[in-house]
């Protein structure tokens, strides 16, 4: 968030205002409810992180990796993805009109938005889409706190 | 060699000409690889998200339409804080030569990738010719 700061001199009202057209294009172009969007990112898999009160779940996009050919290595603030996008063809013979899939190795890191238990990490893969759901550290989760009436 | 080939439409086109979906889901073209083999072509699709339940393969007048609904996931109700890839269906149309034999075609889903195979009719698997000399 930048600083924005008084006593600008006059004259760089201008500039001013073109700094918050700016940041206002830039608001619009991540989106609503700051979500950070960035649809290439030149790193395989992509992901989709998500959260509710008490945990995020981090999801992969890894069409044809078997489960275990995935794997996951979790600290509290991030989560490592390696693993091996294998070849599928038709031997030696085959001739090809289309090759548009990848195919080889991956590593990838992905940090977390806040701090992760990393003893309670789980995932699963589904249709080729990887879930990691990781349970936010105690301390980190958001709290209610009641008011006591002083009556 | 080139009544062999399979042509794709046109991304946009496609997407263009198709009817829209009522539920606002987006669906997005399945990068491909096809190959031929002696006796078969075979065609891999990405479809990550898909279920074997939700994949359509019509064939009519020679065009390989592939469908791939998608399906709720595991995060519904859940706030998205980071996003690199949009969730939906998958669409695209090829147009086959009629050597495939299009009463045997097969389609398996596998880790949410489409393989389909398609058989070519006998008259199509090549011939070796004989160059007699004069």
């Amino acid at each position: 968030m930048a600083v924005i700061r008084f006593q600008r001199p006059m004259n760089d009202i201008f500039a001013e205002m073109e700094r918050l057209r700016n940041e206002i294009d830039r608001i619009f172009q991540e989106g609503f409810g700051g979500v950070f969007t960035r649809e290439r990112t030149g790193v395989f898999p992509p992901v989709n992180v998500y959260e509710d009160k008490d945990r995020y779940v981090l999801t992969a996009e890894l069409p044809g990796v078997k489960p275990e050919d995935v794997e996951i290595t979790v600290t509290e603030e991030s989560v490592t993805l390696r693993g091996q996008r294998k070849q599928e063809d038709g031997g030696e013979k085959a001739n090809y009109h289309r090759r548009e899939r990848e195919y080889g190795s991956f590593r990838r890191v992905v940090s977390l938005p806040d701090r992760v238990d990393p003893n309670k990490v789980e995932a699963t893969s589904r249709h080729g889409i990887l879930y990691v759901t990781l349970p936010k550290a105690e301390d980190v989760k958001p709290r209610q706190i009641k008011v006591k009436s002083a009556d | 060699m080139t009544e062999k080939e399979l042509r794709p439409t046109e991304k946009k086109e496609a997407a263009r000409t198709r009817a829209e979906g009522t539920r606002g889901v987006p669906y997005f073209s399945p990068a491909v690889d096809i190959y031929e083999t002696e006796g078969e072509l075979v065609l891999l699709a990405d479809m990550p998200g898909v279920d074997s339940s939700a994949v359509e393969i019509d064939l009519k007048d020679n065009v390989l339409t592939l469908q791939g609904h998608a399906l709720q996931t595991h995060t519904e109700g859940m706030t998205p804080v980071y996003r690199e890839y949009r969730e939906g269906g998958y669409y695209r149309q090829f147009v086959l030569s009629e050597i495939v034999d299009q009463e045997k075609i097969s389609a398996e889903m596998s880790h949410g990738v489409l393989k389909v195979i398609m058989p070519k009719v006998s008259k199509a698997k090549p011939r070796k010719i004989q160059v007699r000399s004069a």
